[in-house]
């Protein structure tokens, strides 16, 4: 069994509207060193395989189909062993 | 009497279907029917609509589980054979992440839900869809939306422009999308999606009457 955790955030070129608003929070909160803010979406994922590189090639191609559109998203992710 | 026979798509969290089936059954007379996404049928009509909501509660994407439904598979390969198929709001989100269109809906730029009637203008009226209005004519649309902010890449809004794709456009732009979009159409010119919603506009008892000539003339190309 193999735990994929999956990141999902807009493109950098992509203004992130949330993130902006987020970070002048941030701001205001005296955290001047904060420089950017960019929020996402944390997909997991229990894979029932034996073969690490099995679980990865199924875990990238959730991504491409499914969990984050190419357009206006990049994804990455890592995959971890599980004793479950 | 018109030959259209139009098919409104209906998934979970679907609520803009009625107000399409509405003007379209009741106020120009065409044949019509609900299809529900697990066992609509969509082989006798010509004519399918995506309407607007919040179909699957829009998660993940709006639009993005939505693709995946039994009859979206019907409704591509309907749209590659030739069918017309118009997308309203979420419609038009489901189409892009379809692939029926180019591009994708992202949050508007102002964080905001956004509900109010905003002026078009009809960029393109060569088309299916848009050949009842005078190009460069302005109109009253309503918009209602948290996702409408038009993006795609340079090379896509290239191709939108160079093909004549884009249908019409923010005379005041409310969401940040590329180019002031508010609706195009496909390469192939029987695909067109629009945050702005055409039904909404459709009956002056209840308002403008400027979204009729759009849905009027989509019945009327069927011959």
């Amino acid at each position: 069994m193999y735990v994929a955790k999956i990141l999902i955030t807009l493109r950098k070129t992509i203004l992130d509207p949330q993130g902006k608003a987020v970070e002048h929070s941030l701001k205001s909160l005296g955290y001047d060193s904060i420089k950017d803010t960019r929020i996402g979406k944390y997909v997991e994922l229990k894979i029932d395989e034996k073969d690490e590189s099995v679980a990865r090639t199924i875990a990238d191609e959730a991504c491409r189909k499914l969990l984050a559109n190419s357009v206006m998203e990049d994804y990455s992710f890592d995959v971890i062993k599980s004793e479950e | 009497m018109s030959k259209a026979k139009v098919g409104i798509v209906v998934f979970p969290g679907s609520n803009c279907d009625h107000d399409a089936y509405y003007v379209f059954k009741d106020v120009l007379g065409a044949d019509t029917k609900f299809l529900w996404h697990k066992e609509g049928n969509i082989e006798d009509r010509n004519i399918v609509v995506l309407p607007g909501g919040f179909s699957y509660g829009d998660y993940l994407r709006c639009g993005a589980i939505s693709r995946f439904s039994g009859i979206m598979q019907d409704v591509v390969r309907f749209a590659n054979n030739g069918g017309i198929v118009i997308g309203i709001c979420n419609g038009f989100q489901i189409l892009c992440e379809s692939g029926l269109l180019p591009g994708a809906l992202l949050r508007n730029q102002n964080l905001k839900f956004l509900c109010k009637t905003v002026s078009l203008k009809v960029e393109n009226n060569k088309s299916i869809f848009t050949y009842k209005y005078d190009v460069k004519e302005d109109i009253d649309i309503p918009i209602a939306h948290g996702e409408g902010n038009y993006f795609c890449s340079e090379e896509t809004r290239s191709e939108l422009i160079g093909n004549n794709q884009i249908l019409f456009t923010y005379n005041e732009n409310p969401n940040g999308s590329v180019n002031n979009i508010a609706g195009i159409q496909n390469i192939h010119r029987n695909v067109m999606g629009m945050m702005p919603h055409p039904e909404r506009a459709s009956d002056a008892r209840v308002g403008k009457t400027d979204g009729l000539r759009l849905l009027q003339g989509i019945a009327e190309s069927v011959v």
